[in-house]
């Protein structure tokens, strides 16, 4: 275990090491497919179409790239995933309506959202017990780990709030308001500052980790595009902390952001209902999941510019992808 | 008499005791344990909703249509759970005071004796004569009302209120939208059956205005009189068979039938049983809403579920038309931190005011007459058909302003 601990301290630590050109597996949850499918990152194409409970959202991978994990929201429950069979070896108890959820850094918690009770529930992994529910906002949603593992935040979509909650405590330390329907947390890699978007608010608020208050309001202008139709939901940050990308759903791009300034770089034209986003481990590319296109679309991290776009299942939802 | 049936200060069901029960335990717990955490150095506020409500049991022509009980009080409530859940952060406290009139009745008297128990912020489920008669005390009294129920153009036109905030749409907004649908699906020609009641003429009325608006042509118009006699009967069903086809022959060429009959006189017996095979719409077949009890999209399911299980029934359009408006102050009063009827009213009235309602989009007020702008659902009884507007109808500023009175078009001048 110590020795597992090391490698992944390790890992953590140097993730630009990888070869580039390595092949990658890449999960999508297809939310109407009941299903995940399987890219191949090199040849971007289909390998694989697994099947899954009903109505698959929230989709995260373990550290060691073992565990898939889905929440099959309308089953209620986690499952898991093993990525060298593509079978469905076991169950989390994830509470009713799991959508999103995240991993603790270690691989060994995880922090699920349960949009119907107003919970988070903390799931020991290893034991698959839960260890804890903690009462948040209305309709929680989005999750974020700092990279140390000490605080999650958790958004509450009608409640517009960020939780900030202690992972040793399980308490909620600072409630920030943010706009309207909060979908998405994700921290800086240096842990600096989390990023929350709010969908129906159309804007990203910047939250200083250490005074827990919003110190910035990214804003989104798209020309020829109504401001209703910006609606910002994924959020990924480049590892050197510079770049940020957004998902801004039914404006069918994605934005890229200079996170040092806070300015919008470019929009980047993907697919329809641009939903979640996920690097590949070489962060030379970033996929989008296109909800209403039924795609992936690859994009080149140099350039911005699309690469491709692969279709996978019916209504694609969240992204993965294997590390290396 | 003044017509007061019965007062209430609510929270009535278990879910809404089990909030207040969080709601204390988490306020201690704050501040208890968490001294230094922002939220917990906030005084506490508490913020009163009053529900005024003018009601009598109303008939249908289908038994599946009456209106349940709590209609429109069941969204406040759901809301004020919500508004809970949110405010044991802030060491925030909503409550909902209801109170109920006979249908009819002289409101003023309920309506004083609201605002004399502390209510500020009233929704009210009145019709526009009784929302009217209290419209201008209210403003006096310092008072925020809610018209969650009236959907008559009138409030918002010639007789509206800057003390007024309209989270139901207008006839003309739902008229609108529905014609928005019907055009785009090239059903030009319409026939407009109308019925003998007041509303429904006014129905009838937002429906020609919405013919001319989006080039549609009336071919003909046919007025159902009620003489009380169609109603559900044992034999009613089987006199109505034959008597529809009859009220319904030699019509001009048409591609659908409207029927305008908000009463429930003869609307809903006209699907299926016209002279010459035609789509039904208007108040009956495919109606146009501010909500859907099986609308679903744009995070839809997870306000359904939790309506389904506070209440055990499913979300109606003035149950959302209430929890809209008691989510309103929820928001202004987070806001804001302050449930002082000026600062909320100058929250909702800025620019950075915006609601969402599982609608898409963030719903904001037309600041001409403080009608709430807002998608308008295309239904039947099973499920959602459209959503109106409709692509392709464009407009300067917002295309929800295609929907209903627009400013340029606007009689209302707030004082």
């Amino acid at each position: 275990m110590r020795h597992h601990m090391c490698l992944l301290a390790a890992a953590a630590a140097l993730p630009f090491l990888a070869q580039p050109g390595w092949a990658n597996m890449v999960y999508v949850s297809n939310e109407k497919g009941n299903s995940i499918t399987v890219v191949d990152s090199t040849s971007m194409e289909v390998v694989k179409t697994i099947d899954v409970g009903q109505r698959p959202r929230g989709i995260t991978i373990s550290p060691d790239g073992k565990i898939v994990y889905v929440c099959a929201s309308d089953d209620d429950t986690v499952q898991m995933i093993d990525t060298s069979t593509g079978k469905i070896v076991g169950t989390l108890p994830s509470g009713p309506d799991p959508e999103l959820f995240i991993l603790s850094p270690d691989g060994k918690t995880l922090y699920v959202a349960n949009e119907n009770d107003n919970l988070v529930t903390v799931i020991n992994v290893e034991t698959r017990a839960v260890v804890a529910e903690i009462p948040v906002g209305v309709e929680p949603e989005g999750m974020g780990v700092s990279p140390d593992g000490k605080t999650i935040v958790n958004t509450s979509e009608t409640t517009n709030m960020a939780h900030f909650i202690d992972t040793s405590t399980h308490q909620i330390t600072d409630n920030v308001l943010v706009d309207s329907r909060p979908r998405y947390a994700q921290f800086k890699p240096d842990g600096s500052e989390v990023w929350v978007s709010a969908e129906i608010g159309g804007t990203v608020s910047v939250i200083d980790n250490k005074t827990r208050a919003v110190k910035h309001k990214i804003t989104f202008d798209i020309q020829g595009l109504r401001s209703e139709q910006i609606q910002p939901v994924g959020i990924r940050i480049s590892a050197d902390g510079k770049k940020a990308y957004v998902a801004l759903g039914p404006a069918n791009r994605v934005a890229v952001i200079n996170a040092e300034t806070y300015e919008v770089e470019k929009y980047v034209l993907v697919g329809q209902r641009v939903w979640q986003l996920a690097f590949m481990p070489d962060g030379k590319t970033i996929i989008s999941t296109n909800g209403l296109s039924n795609d992936i679309t690859f994009i080149d991290t140099a350039t911005d510019e699309p690469i491709k776009s692969v279709t996978v299942g019916q209504l694609p939802w969240g992204v993965a992808v294997a590390p290396n | 008499m003044n017509g007061l049936v019965m007062k209430s200060t609510v929270p009535i069901t278990l879910t809404f005791l089990f909030g207040f029960f969080l709601l204390f335990v988490n306020v201690s717990e704050l501040s208890a344990q968490q001294p230094a955490a922002n939220q917990s150095a906030k005084p506490s506020v508490d913020a009163r909703i009053g529900y005024l409500r003018a009601y009598e049991p109303q008939l249908a022509l289908s038994v599946l249509d009456i209106p349940p009980r709590d209609e429109g009080v069941a969204g406040a409530n759901v809301a004020i759970s919500d508004n809970n859940t949110t405010g044991k952060f802030l060491g925030q406290q909503f409550t909902l005071d209801v109170t109920e009139t006979k249908f009819n009745a002289d409101v003023v008297p309920a309506f004083k004796e609201m605002v004399a128990r502390g209510d500020r912020f009233i929704l009210a489920d009145v019709s526009a004569k009784q929302l009217l008669s209290i419209a201008d005390i209210a403003k006096d009294a310092g008072v925020l009302l809610f018209n969650i129920g009236a959907t008559d153009d009138i409030l918002r036109e010639e007789e509206c209120r800057p003390n007024v905030f309209h989270t139901a749409p207008t006839r003309s907004m739902l008229a609108d939208g529905l014609a928005q649908y019907l055009v785009w699906k090239q059903w030009r020609k319409w026939v407009l059956l109308y019925g003998s009641h007041e509303n429904d003429k006014l129905y009838a009325d937002a429906v020609r205005r919405a013919a001319s608006r989006f080039g549609a042509t009336i071919v003909e118009e046919r007025l159902y009189e009620d003489r009380g006699t169609a109603r559900r009967t044992d034999s009613g069903v089987v006199l109505v068979q034959q008597q529809m086809p009859v009220f319904t022959q030699n019509l001009p060429e048409h591609d659908v039938v409207i029927v305008a009959d908000e009463s429930e006189v003869f609307g809903s017996y006209v699907p299926y049983r016209t002279w010459t095979p035609r789509p039904v719409v208007g108040t009956a077949g495919l109606v146009a809403s501010s909500w859907h009890p099986a609308s679903e999209q744009w995070g839809g399911v997870q306000i359904q579920s939790r309506f389904a299980k506070m209440t055990g029934r499913r979300m109606l359009s003035k149950d959302m038309q209430a929890w809209t408006a008691a989510r309103i102050l929820g928001e202004a009063i987070t806001r804001t931190k302050s449930a002082e009827t000026k600062q909320v009213e100058d929250y909702i009235k800025s620019d950075e005011f915006s609601i969402a309602a599982f609608k898409g989009q963030k719903l904001t007020f037309r600041n001409w007459n403080w009608q709430l702008r807002q998608p308008i659902l295309i239904g039947d009884g099973h499920g959602v058909v459209s959503t109106s507007p409709q692509a392709g109808f464009l407009h300067q500023f917002s295309e929800l302003d295609t929907l209903g009175v627009d400013r340029p078009e606007t009689k209302c001048r707030l004082k």
